[in-house]
């Protein structure tokens, strides 16, 4: 809605990419005023943000949305590591119970005219039985039993719920495909900056990103734009993992997926990276998402590439492998410079 | 080490059974102008003997590649050899020159520039600088190396006859229905390459769930082009002006026993029909001949096969009796041979939602390709040739 006096309400910024949306959406002009909302106050710079100190699990934020004549709710408090909320309880908590506190507080807002969801492509699941690319409209194979992709699931059972109910606010949900860049901080980017990256053997996930700033643009644009529905965000085209770690130039090591699992739990432990069950999958299946209704209906066009958005990410690291590329890049200079000169040793 | 052990070998030339005795008098006799010589016993060390007093006669090192007739031992100066590294002499000239003929060998007369291809191509699979699409296909891989490593069983092995390769489009989404047979399925992988090599196009094959459960399969099958069979995927593909292949039999087609062998089994649920009409691309019936003989299934071990969670594990007259051996195909002689494509377009929308139409296509083309395989079945002149 680019109406002017527009005020929205950004949940989650204490974290790194709520923060920034909520200050790239208040340099938005149509945009008059942006009110970020978190339990922890922001780590930071908010800008022209105001902060509001409320927990979304509690009534309060309904008193903060009447009191600031909020109009757009955009909800980004829904995490997917239990380690940075304190244990997967208090995770299931902070999303399931607080999107329905904040719900409740939009149900009862009367001046509340749109509400952008950011969800995830997670909520798809990953199985051997997964179409190629899923559609808005598609199902998961079987419906997740636990963790992030459950909690997922119920969120958007209750933003669908909430749009039952509501149907003069216009709710748009945003299916975002696992975000990448060089500073986001998730499980697939701690996964990805391990020096030695197991991989579930036989298997070769094929993977979708999304740069951080897309997310921000597309979010933006939800908000400031008069389109309602659901949709999956991605970058174009799709990586496979191992052509991913090849173009990072890290080695991998190929275990059974048990295995995998395991190795997972220990690092997960030891805090260097979070492997949940339905990371797992997704590392061995992998996922893809179609993005036609995003260019067609949201008019959205992601400035990265998936291949693009990977070695942005990329860029940031130090290889700790690529020792072949190293030897058959030897072994080619020395061809085209000295051609007549082949010396010993060469088995191109 | 003083006095080493002296263990005689062979005969050194002389008549004789190499007893380090005498030779009989019929082998003397064979033997011709050979002077009998006193018994010698050659002695073999890696080192050169220490001392030749010790033993009684000149010591020779032998080195086996280097081994001259030893006919006159007797006249033989003493020699000496120095052991040398396995790599350490051979010249840098004979490295290099035996290095140049490998290269031409497998790369022909332009071998500079193929080499330095191959190595690109090498570097951009170590870097991963490669693309693939939606479904995971890798065309590069798939072109360099799945369809080259393929194509000596397709034209040597199996020696395919393809006919009616006109029938299917230069262009555009078109469906390929084929029979199933062969206990693996290897017929399909000899279409993709026969489809490959004679029109060009990749045909992208529709797995079951089973392919894409098993470890290494799944992502050979992805890089190789195939996607799950479910409509999503093929109204997909199909959409998307890709040559899409289905084996509607599935396991019933090829876990068959031999006794039924060019029997069409059941078409599924005519799945293939209804994404072929809602994307209005024809459908080619593909004939395929001699995949039957290739593992003859003649028994089954159903409990076996529940345990392992597979539709069947397969016996056939080599296999498992022969252990590896045994999952050498037989050499049958194949034909494929695709027949008139079936034009859905011309059905109203909503055709694919009336199952007795869809049934009735199902059919339609279930028939042609039975009716082909008879055909064919008649101009084989037997199952080898």
């Amino acid at each position: 809605m680019g109406s002017a006096g527009s005020v929205v309400l950004v949940t989650g910024v204490s974290r790194d990419l709520g923060r920034k949306f909520a200050r790239s959406v208040a340099a938005d002009p149509a945009v008059d005023r942006v009110i970020g909302v978190d339990v922890v106050p922001p780590r930071g710079d908010l800008g022209d943000v105001s902060f509001v100190r409320a927990d979304i699990r509690n009534p309060v934020i309904a008193k903060v949305i009447a009191k600031e004549d909020v109009d757009t709710v955009v909800h980004m408090s829904v995490i997917s590591t239990p380690g940075s909320a304190g244990g997967r309880n208090s995770m299931k908590e902070l999303n399931v119970i607080g999107t329905m506190q904040l719900l409740a507080a939009c149900q009862k807002a009367p001046g509340l005219r749109n509400l952008v969801v950011k969800s995830t492509t997670t909520m798809y699941g990953a199985s051997s039985r997964d179409p190629a690319m899923f559609t808005e409209d598609m199902e998961p194979r079987r419906a997740p039993r636990s963790g992030y992709a459950k909690d997922v699931a119920e969120i958007e059972g209750y933003v669908r719920g909430f749009a039952r109910r509501r149907s003069d606010v216009r709710v748009a949900t945003i299916r975002a495909a696992n975000v990448i860049g060089p500073y986001v901080s998730s499980p697939i980017t701690s996964y990805f900056r391990l020096p030695v990256i197991p991989t579930v053997l036989g298997f070769d996930a094929r993977l979708q990103f999304l740069h951080e700033q897309d997310l921000l643009e597309v979010l933006r644009q939800a908000v400031t734009r008069d389109v309602a529905g659901t949709f999956n965000v991605a970058g174009d085209g799709i990586l496979m993992l191992s052509q991913a770690v090849r173009r990072l130039q890290r080695p991998t090591v190929p275990m059974p997926g048990i295995l995998v699992g395991n190795l997972g739990s220990v690092l997960r432990s030891a805090r260097l990276a979070d492997f949940s069950p339905e990371q797992l999958a997704f590392l061995t299946y992998g996922r893809g998402v179609d993005t036609t209704r995003m260019r067609e209906v949201l008019g959205f066009e992601p400035s990265y590439s998936t291949a693009e958005a990977f070695a942005d990410f990329a860029s940031t690291l130090t290889p700790t492998g690529g020792r072949a590329d190293r030897a058959l890049a030897g072994v080619e200079r020395q061809l085209t410079t000295s051609p007549a000169v082949l010396s010993g040793g060469d088995h191109g | 080490m003083g006095d080493a052990e002296i263990i005689p070998i062979g005969t050194r030339g002389r008549p004789g059974r190499g007893t380090g005795k005498q030779p009989s008098s019929a082998a003397r006799g064979l033997a011709g102008g050979s002077k009998p010589a006193k018994p010698r016993a050659a002695t073999r060390k890696a080192r050169p003997a220490p001392e030749p007093a010790a033993v009684e006669e000149p010591v020779e090192t032998v080195e086996v590649p280097e081994v001259p007739e030893v006919v006159e031992a007797a006249e033989r100066p003493p020699v000496t050899t120095v052991d040398r590294g396995p790599l350490a002499g051979i010249p840098a000239a004979d490295w290099l020159s035996a290095f140049q003929h490998a290269a031409l060998e497998v790369f022909g007369d332009q071998w500079e520039p193929q080499l330095a291809r191959f190595l690109a191509f090498l570097r951009r699979r170590v870097t991963g600088d490669y693309a693939v699409d939606e479904y995971g296909f890798d065309q590069e891989i798939t072109e360099r190396f799945f369809m080259a490593a393929l194509r000596p069983i397709a034209e040597r092995w199996f020696r395919i006859e393809v006919r009616g390769i006109e029938n299917i489009p230069t262009e555009g989404g078109a469906l390929v229905v084929s029979n199933h047979s062969g206990t693996v399925p290897v017929d399909g992988l000899m279409t993709m390459v026969s489809v490959h090599d004679q029109t060009g196009r990749f045909l992208r094959p529709l797995g079951a769930d089973l392919v894409f459960r098993l470890p290494v399969v799944s992502a050979l099958a992805r890089k190789s082009g195939a996607t799950l069979a479910c409509t999503e995927d093929a109204e997909r593909m199909l959409s998307g002006g890709e040559l899409v292949g289905v084996w509607p039999e599935g396991f019933k087609g090829i876990g068959k026993p031999y006794s039924e062998r060019y029997k069409l089994q059941r078409f599924g649920r005519g799945g293939f029909v209804s994404a072929a009409l809602r994307t209005g691309v024809p459908i080619v019936p593909l004939s395929v001949v001699g995949a039957e003989e290739i593992y003859p299934l003649v028994g089954n071990v159903p409990s076996l096969a529940r345990l392992l969670g597979v539709p069947y594990i397969p016996i056939t007259p080599l296999f498992p009796l022969l252990g590896p051996l045994g999952l050498v195909p037989l050499p049958s002689k194949w034909l494929l041979e695709f027949g008139e494509p079936i034009r859905t377009d011309e059905y109203d929308r909503g055709a694919a939602d009336d199952p007795m139409l869809v049934f009735n296509v199902t059919d339609q083309v279930r028939e042609t390709i039975q009716q082909t395989l008879y055909s064919l079945l008649m101009k084989r002149e037997s199952v080898f040739r």
